[in-house]
């Protein structure tokens, strides 16, 4: 009883101390080293049995646990990486020296063609470093001592960078004193430029950290960064600061405006594209008209019967006031009747941003008129009547 | 003393009345006395909105190039003995909702009055025909010539739409007259009605010419008045449609002696030459001319007679297997029909012209119709005009209740 009792003792000191070691990617081994020990050990058939069991729940948890890559893993696939590129460059007839990463896309959009809406699904070829997920390294040393001070915090990167930041607001507030007692201090306030840049959110600094936040936490970071960027700041703080900030690209540059063409007889005239759904369609906008509009060779209102498609097209000209100024000729072809109307009203909205001033394209953008209606008609999925109906339940 | 307080009171109310609605305006006013009627004229004439829209001469025979665009008002005595089934059901429904029937006066219509103004009528009957796309008011033009001629004393001889003739007939008999055709005695009842009510005064006037006997016990002498012929066919409606028949035969084979001007109009004539969707009972389908009623009154549209004028409408609205898009007359009325009508006289009835979408509007804004706060507005006009690409039906549509 009693030699029962202490094999029962150092199992469990033995459990204790390995479950110390959980974060290494050694443990599995250990552990099983243990389990093959303790089998060994006679007298222990019911220790045994709960070992067994406890083995097996701590290998499923573990498979649950994200994969650990290892350093010189990651090492590998960074050198696999390189070599592939410069191998994909000569595949692509291009010089391997100067292959960036949109060559790299591109090749690899040209070589592996894929019809899937989902663009994360799609065929990648990307630096491990962007594919990997970011892994914290192993943060104590051979003796179990941990290298950052801030380690038992449990965060140990959010506080020493918060520590980090409230240092250099304390500096600059003693900068600003001295300053203040020299008598040099002038009071100017740099705007940063509001729009175009914006904090980090909340997911970014996580991945930025490799650690988890709360809300709480992301909120008093931001507004310590806040309270240090309001005061006057030099170069080493303005750039510590750049470091949580993300430009915000403004979608409407990207809009291609196409200079008004003239035909024979001197009228200014713009043409667009649209679709939607099937449906193509090519317009022809010409100015100082008087509101006729002609599809196909008839006119709108016979080829579109229902109030809904001449509502369609009216809409980018009402949004504009100019109603009864241009003369509008088009083809269209595929789809059904709304879906043409849509693929002519975009095509107009196209053609008109040529008429019309920066701002009022950027209105028409905001409302929705240039932006093409990326919704199709949902493929039928087998086992289902449809795309999403299913098949009538039947209980038996 | 008490005639001068009357007046005085009567003064007060109208007055009233007119500041509460000028819609109604017109119904009461009819009823005011004589005496008034000057009064109140001058207060129409000072009113400006009114002038664009609507103007004060009601007799179409008077109506001319300055009234273009003018909405002209039906008296109620008309819309009930003339118009009892000539009239469009919207706008019947309109005539209901506003307390007044008002009539647009148009190009098209103006020109056929012309003619008809200048008919020769010794020469055979001239056939005009209305045609256009769906909804320009081909129908409406016909009825305004018809307001004409009924005001000018004219026998009316108006089917409203021949269409209806051909499709959705329930009974279907065998005609007694003539055993290859078939007989439709419900819609040829209804129609012996209202010419009835449209006609009454002609009735007693026109004599038959010749003895028709009905079967063993009835018959109509010869000589006897038409309202006979036609009180027969009310009341046996068996023998409706042969009473139709009658009816036409006499009425051409008389015109051209001179008592009295016919106006044959059909509405939708391209039904008489096209297919129909009714069949035997061996489910056969019957073409055009086994009905009695078609073919009688495809001799009534020949031009083979005097002292008259025929109006004709094709549409394509209720037409049986004609593209939607068809509106010319070849097309409507196919080979055999163009070659029957040869020669007539077309008429184009289009949309709108900016003046006249104007003067529609002016008259729903004046009737309340149009209750958006954008309506009075220019850009709200702007917006009717495109989306209905100054169509007359369209635009009606668009204005109407949901």
């Amino acid at each position: 009883m009693a030699a029962l009792r202490v094999s029962c003792g150092a199992a469990a000191s033995y459990r204790l101390f390995l479950g110390g070691r959980v974060s290494s990617a050694r443990g599995q081994g250990l552990w099983k080293a243990a389990a093959a020990k303790l089998q060994r050990s006679p007298g222990c058939q019911i220790l045994r049995l709960r070992h067994t069991t406890v083995v097996t729940t701590r290998k499923n948890v573990a498979a649950l646990r994200r994969e650990t890559y290892t350093v010189d893993f990651i090492k590998k696939q960074i050198e696999e990486f390189n070599i592939g590129k410069r191998h994909l460059a000569n595949m692509m007839g291009e010089d391997p020296e100067t292959f960036t990463q949109e060559d790299i896309d591109r090749a690899i959009a040209y070589l592996f063609p894929s019809g899937l809406f989902e663009k994360r699904a799609r065929p990648i070829m990307k630096h491990p470093e962007e594919i990997f997920p970011k892994q914290r390294a192993i943060q104590w040393g051979e003796d179990g001592r941990p290298f950052h001070f801030l380690f038992y915090t449990g965060r140990q990167s959010y506080y020493s960078l918060m520590h980090e930041a409230y240092g250099k607001l304390l500096d600059v507030e003693n900068r600003q004193d001295q300053l203040r007692a020299k008598g040099l201090f002038s009071e100017k306030t740099k705007a940063r430029d509001p729009i175009g840049s914006r904090w980090l959110i909340k997911e970014e600094l996580e991945e930025m950290l490799v650690e988890k936040l709360s809300d709480q936490d992301y909120a008093q970071f931001i507004r310590l960064l806040e309270r240090l960027s309001a005061l006057p700041c030099d170069a080493a703080e303005e750039e510590f600061v750049g470091r949580f900030r993300r430009s915000v690209t403004i979608q409407s540059k990207k809009q291609l405006i196409e200079p008004l063409q003239y035909d024979e007889k001197g009228m200014a005239f713009s043409t667009g594209q649209g679709n939607r759904k099937t449906a193509k369609a090519k317009v022809a906008v010409y100015d100082h008209g008087s509101g006729r509009i002609e599809v196909n060779g008839v006119d709108y209102l016979l080829y579109f019967p229902v109030t809904q498609d001449r509502e369609q097209l009216m809409f980018p000209f009402h949004f504009l006031d100019r109603l009864g100024e241009h003369d509008v000729t088009c083809t269209v072809s595929g789809g059904g009747r709304a879906a043409q109307a849509g693929a002519i009203r975009l095509a107009t909205a196209r053609a008109l941003c040529s008429f019309v001033t920066e701002d009022e394209v950027e209105w028409m953008r905001q409302a929705g008129l240039l932006t093409a209606d990326p919704r199709v008609r949902e493929r039928k999925k087998p086992g289902q009547e449809g795309a999403r109906r299913k098949f009538t339940w039947k209980k038996r | 003393m008490s005639a001068g307080i009357m007046l005085k009171g009567m003064t007060r109310l109208i007055s009233s009345v007119h500041k509460l609605d000028p819609g109604r305006f017109l119904h009461i006013g009819t009823q005011a006395p004589q005496c008034l009627a000057a009064h109140l004229d001058n207060q129409v004439a000072t009113e400006s909105p009114r002038a664009i829209s609507r103007t004060s001469e009601n007799d179409p025979a008077k109506h001319g190039e300055q009234h273009e665009g003018q909405h002209y008002n039906i008296s109620f005595q008309d819309l009930k003995t003339v118009f009892s089934h000539g009239l469009p059901p919207r706008f019947v429904m309109q005539v209901k909702t506003f307390n007044e029937a008002c009539l647009m006066v148009r190009r098209p219509a103006l020109e056929l009055l012309h003619y008809l103004k200048n008919t020769n009528f010794a020469h055979p009957a001239v056939r005009y025909v209305f045609y256009g796309e769906k909804g320009t008011g081909k129908t409406l033009s016909l009825c305004h010539s018809i307001h004409f001629c009924a005001k000018q004393d004219w026998l009316i001889l108006h089917i409203p739409d021949a269409h209806l003739w051909v499709k959705n007939c329930r009974d279907l008999l065998q005609s007694t007259y003539n055993k290859q055709r078939f007989d439709q005695p419900l819609e040829a009842s209804t129609w012996l009605k209202n010419f009835k009510t449209a006609n009454e005064h002609f009735l007693s006037q026109i004599k038959v010419q010749e003895k028709y006997v009905w079967n063993k016990r009835e018959s109509t002498e010869k000589g006897s008045p038409l309202g006979e012929v036609v009180e027969q066919g009310i009341m046996r409606v068996r023998n409706a449609t042969d009473a139709v028949g009658i009816v036409l035969k006499e009425l051409k084979r008389q015109s051209s002696s001179g008592i009295f001007r016919l106006l044959v109009a059909v509405d939708g004539v391209n039904a008489l030459w096209g297919r129909t969707t009714l069949k035997r009972e061996d489910k056969s389908p019957i073409a055009p001319e086994e009905l009695a009623f078609i073919y009688n009154l495809r001799k009534m549209v020949k031009n083979d007679w005097q002292g008259g004028a025929i109006v004709l409408t094709v549409s394509q609205t209720g037409s049986l297997f004609k593209p939607r898009k068809a509106y010319l007359p070849q097309e409507l009325l196919g080979k055999e029909g163009f070659d029957a009508l040869d020669p007539f006289i077309p008429i184009l009835v289009s949309n709108y012209n900016p003046k006249e979408f104007e003067s529609c509007i002016h008259y729903y804004l004046e009737n309340n119709w149009l209750q958006h706060e954008k309506a009075h507005t220019e850009e709200g006009k702007k917006e009717l005009l495109f989306l209905s690409n100054r169509n007359p039906g369209q635009l009606e549509r668009l204005c109407a209740y949901l």
